[in-house]
């Protein structure tokens, strides 16, 4: 599709000066969603790098009330992390599905997706819970603030996330893989993905480096 | 499919849409997934044991948690997200470097500063007395 201009054609001029451009005209609308969309994402990050940035300077800011080591279980973190890791797998195996043009491949590992964070979501939730019931909610100390921030973002994140992956399984039923569809799944599983790279600073940074031995 | 049609498909011009893979081959596009969540788990599993061990000198257990958290995140850009050095992934690699930057400004920059500020502060029972 490139087209090839010469610039400079007058009789008389040397052929081996021309200079000669090429010209690939404008990219595909699925390049140009998807490089819109990884703009999105990184501003996303950048947000969330905000609010690392305030848990990492308030993590010793306890009011005399619980730090880290006494608040957090890393086994809960354990299961939470696999379950994600898992379902950024599944959402991996949906989109080939979706190239594939194979439907019934693309909802069963949609659907996996969907219960493997839907069990992530309960696991953070029943964490929550649990912090607010022994009175460590966010308004104890400017630590717990940080905390019920940042992971609250990170779950609010997955909680549109599976919203959006019911969608595009709904999507996909009545529309079938029409281009504009295929556009909306790799947008989406570019989303699941960079959900999961923050999760990775999360588990690190509040979970392992809190509760280190 | 051929690689014809999915270009074709794709419309395709010598650019990638960031998480669109240069294969298109099931088999290895598959593996690249299988790759990528073996890796992702050695890591995770290792930031786990590395956390909870006596075997290594104690100061340097956030400094390792921090590098295997870089790894595998660099794990999920390549293997999940197919952010490459390739030459048709040049627009994604440069926006993500600006990312990073601003990232890298806004961590590394609050640290610094509170630290500092924190380092540099008077002792708060001494603050409340000179308010008296």
């Amino acid at each position: 599709m490139s087209v090839t201009t010469v610039e400079g054609v007058r009789a008389g001029v040397d052929p081996h000066q021309l200079h000669v451009t090429e010209h690939e005209g404008p990219a595909s609308k699925r390049i140009v969603t998807g490089f819109g969309f990884w703009i999105f994402l990184l501003s996303d990050i950048v947000m969330f790098s905000c609010f690392f940035a305030s848990y990492s300077v308030l993590v010793g800011q306890t009011a005399d009330g619980p730090g880290a080591a006494e608040l957090f279980d890393q086994r809960n973190v354990a299961i939470e992390t696999i379950l994600l890791l898992l379902s950024s797998f599944t959402c991996g195996m949906a989109s080939i599905a979706a190239d594939m043009r194979n439907a019934w491949w693309f909802q069963i590992a949609m659907a996996v997706t969907a219960v493997l964070g839907a069990g992530f979501l309960v696991l953070e939730v029943r964490e929550f819970i649990d912090l607010v019931g022994r009175g460590d909610g966010p308004s104890r100390s400017a630590f717990l603030s940080a905390f019920f921030t940042l992971v609250g973002c990170h779950g609010m994140h997955v909680s549109a996330g599976i919203l959006w992956l019911l969608t595009m399984m709904a999507q996909v039923v009545a529309k079938g893989f029409r281009a504009d569809i295929q556009r909306r799944i790799l947008c989406f599983a570019l989303f699941w993905h960079a959900l999961d790279i923050i999760w990775v600073a999360v588990f690190s940074v509040v979970y392992l480096m809190g509760t280190a031995a | 499919m051929s690689e014809h049609a999915y270009h074709e498909a794709h419309g395709h011009h010598g650019d990638l849409a960031p998480g669109e893979e240069e294969s298109v081959n099931l088999g290895s596009r598959v593996l690249g997934y299988v790759i990528g969540l073996g890796l992702a788990l050695l890591l995770t599993a290792t930031s786990f044991f590395i956390a909870n061990t006596d075997l290594v000198w104690q100061p340097s257990i956030p400094v390792a948690l921090i590098v295997l958290a870089i790894a595998q995140m660099g794990v999920h850009l390549v293997f999940f997200l197919h952010i490459t050095t390739g030459p048709d992934n040049t627009n994604n690699v440069l926006a993500l470097a600006f990312g990073l930057l601003i990232v890298f400004l806004v961590v590394g920059g609050s640290f610094w500063i509170m630290s500092h500020l924190n380092h540099n502060m008077m002792p708060m029972d001494q603050l409340m007395q000179m308010q008296r």
